[in-house]
């Protein structure tokens, strides 16, 4: 049983942020602009939170010692520091993605390009300035994140090891984000004036709906998400940030189409791959799978093979908004 | 009327020139902003040496030569692809594909004799690499399937598939990579490495090259000249219209990813054989030649020449991006200098565009 137990909090680990990121995706692919740019989003959005928390630790080692064992420095900062990084995240996120939006919506330009410019500029950015401020390109910080059981909860049989153990604040932001998520897109004004700019800008636009402003703020929310997903993947899977989210963001995309732009079935397509990571990062631990002689690198294959195989069968009948990737523009005729 | 056209297919090069250097000018203007930011009293030097590192002297620019080969490849395959209306994203795994089997066949085949040897391995990896494009391209011909994500996907299966694969036929586990290639493995210098020295350092410049600019003049033509090329030229303007005229536009998305792939893969072979000394190493890293054939292509406006030339120009940054460590900026400052490139050659199309326009609204003003 602990076993299994294992598997589903590792799993929790790698579809949290897929699911956070995926419906970033969606929320910019909505609104008609397709987001490449997912990946480096991440990467920008982890590092600022990252910067962050590295910021604020040291700043606490720096004091004496009388101070740190005051009950300010246990479990109860660990968490704040953690709920502040968040937003700073978000905010990275969002303001690179504005330079995607602007390109993509006010300049016209081929979206795939200016995406491929983020993803290229993130990395690089990263190490610059992280090598710049502390001469190496990694970002320590310290995992004082980690709940070991959410009182109350985690005592209860069964779930409570499932999902109240071993487990992160930030699993459950996730799962608030995905209920927002859904509300937002389906029932609020909002949700629909977004879905209509990605269907059909034109007739958006002859009832009076700001395309633009439409797009830009699907752009911007997919960043804010993106931005999240990348702290809330490096938290639980490293003690370092390497300017690297190991293409999370590429697999969100796929994520987002497997989940044929659908909130729920995002959901399910992001923690299908959580798992099929879980089991490749983590199966030396499951003793049924440690017997079987299948090299590691078989096992990392795997996901990147389902989403294949899934995609050529579903792909046919796409559900993808039907404007995204098009420019508009008034004078549009299509 | 036939002067009329030459003059707007005049108009039309000149502009995308324009357009590309405008989007150079201000990615490097971007880069020194940057390092003056960060170090204001070195900012000059440090620039200075990004701009003439890659012709300071000969030794550079055969290094010059060397770094361009591996990217104007994967730049022809990019290119190639954009051709047809396809972003072939999937270089990355292209390259590893054709670089493993190329090393396969050196390290593995000694029995072939002479030059028949890297020979044999550059067909091998034309051959991997055009299988791991092929892919895509049928998913996207039979099943819509978006050919970016399935290249994304190919990517990384290719990148643990040849990790795996490595460690069971041609692993040097000491250094955690492949094989040494050695002796007739390795692609012919022809005196260029001796042409392209600083004193006693010869530079690492080969026949690759050489090899890399003849594809680029082959697919130009393929592309110009050739019933085939106008077919996938068709298909990447209007596939409706092509369809509409008889064209199988599933045959030439197939075909034109799989020649890509191809180009991708030779693109991993030069490299991997060009008797420097390099292996394939066995990281969880995706291989970032196969990335930057995006700008070269970009660039060039997707120009089998052009791509040439802005294969060069990436090159010539990076070497000058070695040299600027003197003044101890970190090297990734040319990344960022070609992400501001690219996105910037983003709106060059709109520029290009905009020019051509003006200049013919012009001229219609003063005939009348």
């Amino acid at each position: 049983m602990s076993v299994v137990y294992f598997l589903v909090q590792q799993t929790m680990f790698f579809s949290i942020p897929l699911l956070i990121v995926a419906l970033g995706g969606m929320f910019s692919e909505h609104s008609g602009v397709i987001n490449i740019a997912l990946e480096g989003t991440m990467i920008l959005g982890a590092f600022a939170g990252i910067l962050f928390i590295n910021a604020f630790q040291s700043a606490a080692l720096g004091q004496s010692p009388e101070q740190l064992s005051g009950p300010l420095f246990g479990q109860l900062s660990g968490q704040l520091l953690l709920f502040l990084a968040i937003p700073v995240a978000a905010a990275a996120g969002a303001l690179i993605s504005l330079t995607h939006a602007y390109a993509s919506i006010h300049m016209k330009a081929d979206q795939v390009i200016s995406g491929t410019a983020i993803n290229m500029f993130a990395p690089a950015f990263a190490i610059y300035v992280a090598r710049m401020l502390r001469t190496v390109q990694q970002i320590p910080f310290t995992n004082e994140f980690r709940l070991e059981s959410v009182p109350g909860l985690g005592s209860i049989p069964l779930i409570g090891p499932l999902f109240f153990q071993n487990t992160y604040i930030t699993t459950y932001i996730g799962f608030l984000i995905l209920i927002a998520a859904r509300i937002v897109l389906y029932k609020t004004r909002f949700g629909l004036r977004l879905r209509a700019c990605g269907e059909h800008p034109q007739s958006a636009d002859s009832v009076g709906i700001n395309v633009y402003r439409m797009r830009y703020a699907g752009v911007i929310l997919s960043g804010m998400l993106a931005g999240i997903g990348g702290l809330v993947f490096i938290i639980p899977t490293s003690t370092n940030f390497n300017a690297t989210v190991s293409g999370y963001g590429f697999l969100a995309l796929a994520v987002l189409i497997f989940g044929q732009w659908k909130p729920g079935r995002i959901l399910a397509a992001a923690f299908f791959f959580g798992l099929l990571k879980a089991v490749a990062s983590s199966y030396s631990g499951v003793p049924l799978l440690k017997g079987i002689p299948i090299p590691s690198n078989i096992y990392k294959m795997m996901p990147y093979i389902v989403t294949l195989i899934v995609l050529a069968f579903t792909s046919k009948h796409s559900q993808a908004p039907k404007a995204e990737g098009i420019p508009y523009g008034k004078g549009g005729r299509e | 009327m036939n002067g009329r056209l030459k003059q707007i297919l005049n108009l039309n090069n000149s502009a995308s020139a324009i357009s590309s250097l405008t989007a150079i000018l201000v990615g490097l203007l971007a880069g020194f902003i940057v390092l003056l930011l960060s170090n204001p009293s070195q900012a000059l030097g440090g620039f200075g040496a990004i701009l003439t590192g890659g012709v300071s002297d000969r030794k550079n620019m055969g290094q010059m030569l060397y770094f361009a080969t591996p990217i104007i490849m994967t730049g022809l395959s990019v290119s190639f692809a954009s051709r047809t209306g396809l972003f072939n994203i999937g270089a990355s795994g292209q390259f590893i594909a054709g670089a493993y089997c190329a090393v396969l066949v050196s390290v593995r085949a000694p029995f072939l004799p002479g030059p028949s040897r890297w020979m044999a391995a550059l067909l091998a990896a034309m051959i991997a690499g055009a299988l791991w494009g092929l892919i895509p391209g049928a998913l996207k011909a039979f099943g819509n399937v978006n050919e970016v994500i399935s290249c994304i996907m190919m990517n990384y299966i290719g990148m643990y598939l040849v990790n795996f694969l490595i460690t069971q036929t041609v692993f040097d586990s000491l250094k955690n990579q492949s094989m040494r290639v050695s002796g007739n493995g390795n692609l012919p210098k022809m005196g260029l490495d001796l042409l392209f020295r600083e004193g006693n350092n010869v530079s690492s410049a080969n026949f690759g090259i050489v090899i890399a600019i003849l594809m680029a003049i082959l697919l130009c033509i393929l592309l110009e000249k050739t019933q085939f090329g106008y077919e996938l030229k068709a298909c990447g303007f209007n596939q409706a219209a092509a369809k509409y005229a008889g064209i199988n536009e599933r045959r030439s998305i197939i075909l034109s990813m799989t020649i890509a792939g191809a180009m991708a893969g030779l693109g991993g072979a030069l490299l991997y054989l060009a008797g420097s000394g390099k292996g394939i190493d066995v990281v969880d890293v995706l291989a970032a030649e196969g990335f930057n054939g995006i700008p070269v292509a970009l660039l060039a406006l997707n120009s089998p020449v052009g791509v040439i030339f802005s294969g060069l120009f990436i090159a010539y940054l990076t070497v000058g991006g070695f040299n600027m460590q003197l003044y101890s900026f970190a090297p990734q400052v040319i990344d960022i200098i070609i992400a501001i490139i690219i996105y910037f050659s983003a709106f060059a199309l709109l520029l290009k565009n905009l020019l051509r326009q003006r200049a013919l609204t012009g001229q219609e003003g003063e005939k009348s």
